[in-house]
């Protein structure tokens, strides 16, 4: 459970665009009709979308009309599950992941660069660009640790040299390609770093 | 005693650093969906049994006998559908296996669904893949896409006369969801709080519907299991851990990745052929989490000679779990590690169960004080005792995982916790310790 705030300022209405009504009709297809309330997660995800990256209270309004559910409900989900921004987050937003397995390869450098390059505090909009940053709970791809998440990309096997480079890209507006940043493919052993050199199978 | 390295033409997913292409195309020049029709007119039976004589254990991190799961849902559908759910909500620290089998191996995963599908009478499957793997969603549906275009999964899938959709569902960044009835309840529209067992979901799971639920890589694996035989399989590896595994190598290693290797294949020898080595050599190990973060870490002396399957590990007094190997060197700081852990478990807790919500904070503050030595010996008592307080205490089994890997530093590390704790001060500072709120979060202001 993370601790979440709501953001002060809220607009009074949200309505769903025509691209997004469409989609949701295909979203309420895959679960049986009197069971439609499974969709509040995928609905959720595109108010998000919609909305620069955040979700207001008008929306969670709206969608509880759309599934009938309690509004209480659907709050409740949006504020249990990390994913939601209850509050607007930078154009480019980015997840550091700090658990254990990224930060035995140096994931508290790539914090100590996001504080000097884009904000000391997390959740905060940089000054310079459009960026901002949080730190996260593990992303799932620890055989290539660090890593950040920026928006919906990887960004893999980083180090201090690189992740800089990628936050002054992002605050530039010229963001560089997502990926492995020690040009290995995907999650193979490098064998440059085999000391004896031992044939890998 | 050199055991041979796993050979190439046992391995079953070849394509595991896309090395040959991901697209339906490419997978089915491997093999993959070959003769599946037939394999489905075999029958329920025959399939179940052949996974039976495999031997194969989920791969999710409990090791429970996959073909005896599959047995339980009903033989008939009753007034009620099943459901198949395959489980992609992969979160465990130190674990990335079924990233790259929907990124480079989905045709596997898809076919497996169906075989799995028909064997369980489910005619609707949902994978349900964390929300942070959103390219690998949009992957997967691509791939599902293309199933669907050569007319392998829908009205009559594959020529069996089976009808069979999947659809994803994406999850939101809760680790918990992962717990196979907290997965439920998210697909529900719910939070996603376990629910009590029994009832199992194979009996009353996804909308009070017998569900079968799965993980990505124990799915991923059955239809090449039927093609070659249950024996073929069950040759790999050792007796009751049988077959082959990814393994997912992280941490102080000179060349970290994921790797298929047999099961109870050494330690040692996985690290030293397939990573490169730890960094600074096989003798600057200091500890290795075998199977995420979950499993109770071993110390080197044990490292040296354990071999890596469900009941060896288990034997130490720690698991095989999801298989995600992280290594520690001894230039780490073990305890602060281990408060890293502990505080991933603070943040991930449901909230359902008080020994685990608050146990957990518990855990890591303690833990937190020791690696910053402002801990008391009186401390680290209590510390032991909060993990035995939320240990089997809990609805699911994430107060375990909270507190092994705690206990397993108390095992093995007492020493080094020992010489960072002073005496109880004897006249005590009143210090200002905001216990119920998230002390790392105070440090920044913003929480």
């Amino acid at each position: 459970m993370s601790l979440k705030k709501v953001h002060d300022k809220q607009p009074d209405n949200f309505e769903f665009n025509k691209k997004n009504s469409e989609e949701i009709d295909i979203i309420l297809k895959r679960y049986p009709k009197k069971n439609k309330k499974s969709a509040v997660m995928p609905l959720l995800y595109l108010a998000q979308k919609q909305n620069n990256n955040w979700i207001p209270l008008a929306a969670m309004k709206h969608i509880a009309n759309l599934l009938s559910m309690p509004y209480i409900s659907v709050y409740e989900i949006a504020t249990f599950y990390s994913m939601y921004n209850l509050a607007p987050v930078g154009k480019h937003f980015i997840q550091v992941c700090t658990t254990t397995p990224c930060l035995l390869r140096g994931a508290d450098k790539i914090v100590k660069l996001c504080k000097e390059k884009i904000s000391p505090k997390e959740n905060e909009i940089s000054k310079k660009g459009d960026c901002s940053w949080v730190e996260v709970e593990c992303l799932g791809a620890c055989v290539s640790a660090p890593m950040i998440q920026i928006n919906d990309d990887y960004y893999e096997d980083l180090d201090e040299k690189n992740t800089s480079e990628i936050l002054e890209s992002l605050i530039n507006e010229k963001p560089l390609k997502p990926g492995s940043y020690r040009g290995r493919k995907n999650t193979s052993p490098e064998k440059k770093f085999f000391t004896n050199g031992e044939k890998h199978a | 005693m050199e055991k041979n390295m796993l050979k190439e033409e046992n391995k079953i997913f070849k394509n595991l650093y896309n090395e040959y292409g991901w697209r339906i195309n490419d997978s089915i020049k491997r093999d993959d969906w070959k003769n599946t029709g037939s394999i489905i007119s075999k029958g329920r039976e025959w399939i179940i049994n052949e996974i039976k004589t495999s031997e194969l254990r989920g791969r999710g991190g409990a090791g429970f006998s996959t073909g005896l799961k599959w047995s339980f849902a009903p033989k008939e559908i009753g007034s009620r559908p099943h459901y198949l759910v395959i489980n992609a909500d992969e979160s465990e620290p130190g674990t990335c296996k079924d990233r790259d089998i929907i990124r480079f191996e989905p045709q596997k995963l898809i076919e497996g669904c169906l075989i799995a599908g028909y064997a369980v009478n489910a005619h609707v499957c949902y994978i349900y893949i964390r929300g942070e793997y959103l390219n690998e969603g949009k992957r997967l549906q691509e791939a599902i896409n293309q199933a669907y275009e050569k007319k392998f999964l829908g009205k009559n899938a594959c020529g069996s006369g089976w009808d069979f959709d999947i659809h994803i569902h994406y999850g939101a960044g809760a680790y918990i969801c992962g717990e196979e009835t907290a997965l439920l309840e998210s697909m529900e529209g719910n939070k996603g709080q376990p629910r009590l067992k029994p009832p199992f979901p194979a009996l009353v799971g996804l909308y009070g519907c017998p569900t079968i639920v799965n993980n990505v890589e124990t799915i991923a694996v059955v239809p090449t299991i039927l093609r070659r035989g249950g024996k073929w399989f069950a040759s790999m590896g050792k007796p009751k851990n049988t077959g082959s595994k990814i393994f997912c190598i992280s941490g102080n290693v000179n060349a970290p990745c994921n790797v298929e290797e047999e099961m109870g294949v050494p330690l040692k020898e996985l690290i030293e052929k397939h990573a490169g080595g730890v960094v600074g050599g096989w003798d600057n190990l200091q500890a290795v989490i075998p199977g995420g973060s979950s499993m109770p870490l071993l110390p080197k002396k044990i490292c040296d000679t354990i071999t890596m399957d469900f009941d060896s590990l288990i034997e130490n007094k720690s698991g095989l779990g999801t298989a995600g190997i992280v290594v520690i060197n001894k230039q780490q700081d073990i305890v602060a590690c281990m408060a890293r852990i502990a505080r991933f478990y603070k943040h991930e807790s449901c909230g359902q169960c008080t020994p685990c919500r608050e146990g957990s904070g518990w855990m890591w503050r303690i833990l937190d004080r020791v690696a910053k030595r402002k801990a008391t010996y009186s401390d680290v008592n209590l510390l032991e005792d909060v993990t035995k307080q939320i240990e089997g205490h809990t609805i699911c089994a994430f107060g375990e995982g909270s507190a092994w890997p705690v206990q397993g530093l108390l095992r093995h590390f007492k020493e080094e916790i020992d010489s960072r704790c002073r005496e109880e001060p004897l006249v005590k500072k009143k210090i200002n310790n905001p216990y119920l709120v998230d002390q790392h979060l105070l440090e920044n202001k913003n929480a």
